[in-house]
């Protein structure tokens, strides 16, 4: 279990005071000159060797993708940083209690990396929906401009650094690295093409790099700490501490930043007061926000919350956010809420996607009823494979794994249904739907 | 040089290629939607889907760039079944509606869906339908259909500038339309309807009139402006029923105006298919005899300079090399291929031609538009100019009436004052055009179909001078015409001889008796009153204005019904092949004077089309080499002396209706109802 004195979100619960004062307070905005001192290449390094792996649920290396960047700007070529505020991933909230209780610390985020990574300005795209969290925010901002941390001259260092806040309009896929720049730019978010990625032509078409606000939230913390303080926590590739967000059936749903590789079973009995009605009524669960597949009871058992263990499961970390689900959930209906999800956040713009996940949402609302013939199911299961990975951006992904979870580890239940449609008819039916209800 | 492996095989490509076009050089098909080579790339559609080597997923062949050292397969099983996904995808909620789909036979859906679909459906579930958009006459909507490839949308934002269509809600609720229900108002929509993949946008005219399969096709050339678009014309019996461009880079990509794509209805109306003579005032039909005999009648007796002939401006090169010779044999110097008036001057190639070439626009950086409004007088050059415009570093300044030309462009001025002063170096934009490296101008037809048009051509060439325009390799002073005939008329010398009138002259002439015989070939827009004492033959194909003042008329072909020859604004002769017989009674223009002359007992020594063209070569050696651009010397042309204060006009005032044929179109004056007078009632000015 991680130690107290190893947080990093000290005030994720929003007991102190997240103003200036209370963030100083907690150590943010100290020697942040000092650090930048030590040059832009050394910030990434530090965070290269830290391990820090991205937050918004790919678990790319944050100091590799920093490297990307050009070394120098060119003329009229400006970098940005642009951080992912636009928190959509059904049952994730951490980035929202982070910058409603510790603007602070993804503010002086924003100096250290932009200012690594060259860049004289950040954006942060916040959620629409997030409305106080925007107002925290800003206030924040307004008072490091105030106490010149950023500005003309961000904390003394000489370096010129802006911060601007922009808020969406609620879309999830605005929330995908490259629609969200589309989104930014004023335009429909519709992600683009890759490549060019965006560390060659981003934001205006100039080189920027989008993170998610955790990763960019905990960089202060590694670089005054050291790198080897945030490697040697967690396991080898799966380093430092995650906010995870616990949610669904368990006696405390709750945000807690826990050490990466934490049993997940330790981590919903310690931190979420365990599972409704005790760990055997879990059913299954999904460990990393609405797109990953979820787990049934029998690996939930064993399995380690981090990148690599998950993935091990063919599952994912995700975004962290753990939605448990116990043994009075009707698991076909729950994906096929996620399905129908997909279907009305997809953009529409490339052809699986657009086509693919309605029909995906219409075999799942029949399969909820067992209204299907047990050859649908691997219908279903190729449908989802010709989506999967076929698309511009990984929202068709995200809406063929869960599906693919499904039928991974509950086909015995799916062809339990079908069956009792087929022999108990109409009545078969209703009990199933009784039964959701 | 970028070298990778497909399928095993080596290929080298230009550099700045994509994996789709290397696959190509390569030998291999890709299928694919929404890619089109002249326009963005939008990777869309996902059907063009090949494999790389250490990439987990296929990747997108038309956006990927090709680089040294790929390994792309595209004839995997998994390459195969991604195509097969995509495909099933596109057509879950496409109508499938082929046997009533004016696309059919000609649909990249249903070729592709044959090559690479699987032949049966998996989707149980209801289709989607889509409620269809109204965007003006020409192109009928069935929205249903649409697979969303965005091709029309780009084509709207980046060729016709257009920024009207677009994609609006989300997901599988995507659909593409206007947004706010109106009518495309581009000159260039039509071409959405060759883009689009599917028939979703078809067009409106040709709904259920034929299948592809039952059309015969006829490689010809389009007259209804000066560009010379290739066309090919689709008939079945003896009626047009389509007309589509044809690629030639050099001149009109594979785009087409509204205008010649859509005007064709206008050929069988209002047509002269057999012989009128005027008897007791009134037009009467009559035999070919009949009319030679009314001619040979009138003509008798006079002199040759009571005689005159004025070309129109669909005129075929051949007909006006009949009519000089016939003229030459009467004795007459009054002849003129000018019918507006326009001050050019024969004597010089280089001033009357757009010497730079439609092509030699992409490489100007500063052009000059005098009196000139590209958009509607040569549709096609100013899309060439946008095209420039678009890829950056171009600057476009205008002297004359102020309009919408889809690009940015600095307006200096409404008429010759400006001009003037721009050529003192008075305004900052003589500056722009000194600086550039490759600058031009345009003279449009409202800078010299004026009283002092050779003044202002006089200008034009000092302007010209002045800036570097005219350096070694490069000619940037440019004429553009609006009509067909009008390049090979002045090649062939169809202007006044020695102590000719000119056609200003010869309408003058006409009304005050000094002009006893006046011959029209297709002459319509000469503004001329039916003159007292002077008789009028009339020959061409449309009872239009040049009909209504003639005491005999001869039915002549339309341009889709003869052998002849084009002269485009660039100087570049082209073909044009009939597509069906001439109506009626109606016969090739050059042979109708082929055997009036022989009436008139001056026959012309030539009989045939091939010794006829000879002759044309001889009058203009420049039109013996059919596609060719003869570069012309550059000299001394224009007329020294003042300018009228008179600002520069348009003269065309309907971008729909500039011709006996768009004037009997139907379509053509639903456009101008929509687009035109629709602009007008706005007040609004976004053509002209």
């Amino acid at each position: 279990m991680l130690r107290d004195s190893d947080r990093i979100f000290t005030n994720l619960y929003g007991i102190q005071d997240w103003r200036l004062a209370g963030a100083r307070a907690r150590g943010d905005w100290d020697g942040t000159a000092a650090l930048m001192a030590k040059g832009h290449d050394w910030i990434i390094d530090q965070v290269k060797e830290s391990g820090l792996r991205g937050r918004g649920g790919a678990g790319f290396p944050t100091g590799l993708k920093w490297s990307f960047m050009p070394k120098e700007e060119a003329p009229g070529r400006p970098h940005y940083l642009v951080v992912n505020a636009d928190e959509s991933e059904p049952g994730t909230c951490k980035d929202r209690d982070m910058m409603r209780h510790d603007p602070h610390k993804l503010i002086e985020g924003c100096v250290l990396s932009g200012f690594a990574m060259r860049a004289h300005a950040a954006y942060i795209y916040i959620r629409g929906e997030f409305y106080d969290e925007a107002v925290a925010l800003q206030a924040a901002i307004d008072e490091a401009y105030d106490a010149g941390l950023i500005g003309r001259d961000a904390c003394g260092s000489g370096w010129a650094f802006d911060v601007y806040l922009h808020r969406g309009a609620g879309a999830y896929i605005c929330g995908e690295e490259t629609g969200l720049l589309e989104s930014l730019e004023g335009k429909p978010g519709r992600p683009r093409l890759k490549p060019p990625f965006p560390a060659a032509v981003g934001l205006y078409g100039c080189p920027s790099t989008v993170n998610n606000v955790e990763t960019i939230a905990v960089v202060p913390t590694i670089l005054r700490r050291g790198a080897e303080w945030f490697a040697a926590l967690g396991r080898p590739k799966n380093t430092g501490t995650k906010v995870f967000c616990i949610s669904g059936h368990v006696n405390q749903p709750c945000n807690v930043e826990e050490e990466m590789g934490i049993p997940m079973r330790e981590l919903i009995e310690k931190h979420a007061g365990g599972v409704r009605g005790g760990w055997d009524n879990l059913q299954a669960v999904i460990p990393g926000g609405a797109s990953v597949p979820l787990l049934p009871k029998s690996i939930c058992d064993e399995v380690l919350m981090d990148f690599d263990s998950l993935m091990a499961e063919k599952s994912g970390l995700g975004t962290a956010a753990v939605i448990v689900m116990d043994k009075s959930t009707d698991v076909v209906e729950a994906i096929a809420r996620l399905s129908h999800f997909y279907m009305h956040e997809s953009c529409g713009q490339c052809t699986p996607c657009r086509e693919g996940t309605g029909w995906v949402y219409r075999v799942m609302l029949r399969l909820i009823r067992g209204e299907a013939s047990v050859d649908e199911i691997d219908l279903l299961w190729d449908v989802v494979g010709q989506i999967e990975g076929h698309t511009i951006c990984a929202l068709g992904d995200a809406a063929a794994w869960p599906v693919q979870g499904l039928i991974r580890h509950f086909r015995p239940e799916l062809e339990r249904r079908i069956l009792a449609a087929k022999v108990g008819g109409g009545g078969a039916a209703e009990g199933a739907a009784a039964a959701a209800a | 040089m970028t070298t990778l492996t497909i399928d095993g095989v080596e290929i080298t490509v230009e550099p700045g290629s994509t994996v789709m076009q290397a696959c190509v050089a390569a030998g291999k098909e890709i299928p694919h939607f929404c890619y089109h080579d002249r326009l963005s790339i939008a990777g869309n559609c996902r059907m063009c889907l090949v494999e790389m080597e250490r990439s987990p997923k296929p990747i997108a062949s038309c956006a990927m760039p090709a680089a040294d050292g790929m390994v792309i397969r595209t004839d995997t099983p998994q390459v195969k079944k991604a195509r097969e996904g995509v495909m099933e995808f596109l057509l879950i909620n496409h109508p499938l509606d082929c046997p009533i789909c004016d696309q059919g036979g000609e649909c990249d859906l249903q070729d592709q869906a044959m090559a690479y679909g699987r032949h049966f459906s998996r989707f149980d579930e209801g289709k989607r339908a889509v409620r269809d958009k109204d965007v003006g006459p020409l192109i009928e909507t069935i929205m249903t259909r649409c697979i969303h490839c965005t091709r029309c949308i780009r084509f709207a934002d980046e060729i016709a500038g257009v920024e009207e269509f677009g994609a609006v809600f989300r997901g599988e609720h995507m659909e593409i339309g206007t947004y706010v229900a109106k009518a495309v108002s581009s000159e260039l929509s039509g071409n959405m309807i060759d883009l689009c993949p599917v028939g979703a946008l078809t067009s409106k005219p040709y709904a259920f009139v034929a299948r592809s399969w039952e059309l015969r096709t006829t490689e010809t050339v389009d007259v209804l402006d000066a560009v010379g678009s290739n066309i090919r014309v689709d008939a079945r019996g003896s009626e047009v029923l389509r007309v589509v461009p044809r690629l030639h880079d050099d001149v009109n990509e594979e785009w087409l105006s509204d205008k010649s794509r859509f005007a064709y209805d206008g050929l069988r109306r209002r047509r002269l298919d057999r012989c009128y003579v005027r008897r007791d005032g009134a037009l009467r039909p009559a035999s070919w005899d009949e009319a030679f005999d009314a001619i040979a009648a009138a003509a008798g007796g006079l002199e040759g300079k009571q005689i005159a002939a004025l070309a129109g401006d669909m005129a075929d090169c051949e007909a006006m090399t009949a009519l000089a010779d016939l003229m030459a044999a009467l004795g007459s110097p009054n002849l003129d291929c000018r019918q507006d008036g326009a001050k050019l001057d024969a004597a010089s190639r280089a001033s009357y031609l757009f010497n730079t070439t439609i092509a030699g626009i992409e490489e100007a950086d500063a052009i000059l538009l005098i009196g000139a409004n590209p958009r509607w007088e040569a549709a096609l050059v100013n899309a060439r100019i946008r095209k420039r415009w678009r890829r950056g570093g171009l600057k476009v300044g205008a002297i004359g009436p102020k309009v919408d030309l889809t690009y940015p462009c600095r307006h200096l001025g409404e008429g010759p004052q400006d001009l003037a002063t721009l050529a003192a170096g008075g305004h900052a934009f003589a500056d722009v055009l000194k600086l550039a490296e490759r600058p031009m101008l345009i003279v449009g037809p409202g800078a010299l179909a004026r009283p002092d048009g050779a003044q202002v051509l006089a200008h034009a060439r000092a302007l010209a001078e002045a800036t570097g325009m005219v350096a070694e390799g490069w000619k940037g002073f440019n004429v553009l015409h609006t009509a067909a005939s009008r390049v090979g008329g002045l090649d062939l010398g169809f202007v006044p001889g020695e102590g000719g009138l000119d056609s200003a002259a010869i309408r003058e002439g006409a009304g005050s008796g000094a002009i006893r015989l006046l011959y029209l070939l297709g002459a319509d827009e000469t503004g001329l009153e039916r003159p007292e004492g002077c008789f009028v033959v009339y020959q061409g194909h449309h009872g239009d204005a040049g009909a209504r003042v003639a005491d005999v008329i001869l039915p002549g072909a339309a341009y889709t019904e003869k052998h002849g020859t084009y002269v485009n604004l660039e100087g570049r002769p082209q073909r044009a092949y009939p597509a069906t017989a001439p109506l009626g009674e109606a016969r090739e223009d050059w042979r109708i004077l082929r055997a009036l002359s022989a009436r008139l007992g001056t026959p012309l020594t030539c009989d045939t089309l091939d010794e006829l063209r000879a002759r044309m070569a001889e009058r203009a050696p420049a039109l013996a080499a059919v596609g060719e651009i003869e570069q012309a010397p550059w000299g001394d042309f224009g007329a020294a002396g003042a300018m009228d204060e008179a600002p520069f006009a348009s003269p065309i005032e309907d971008f729909y209706r500039t011709d006996p044929i768009t004037r009997a179109s139907q379509t053509m004056s639903e456009c101008s109802a929509a687009f035109v007078a629709a602009d007008e009632a706005e007040g609004g000015a976004s053509h002209g």
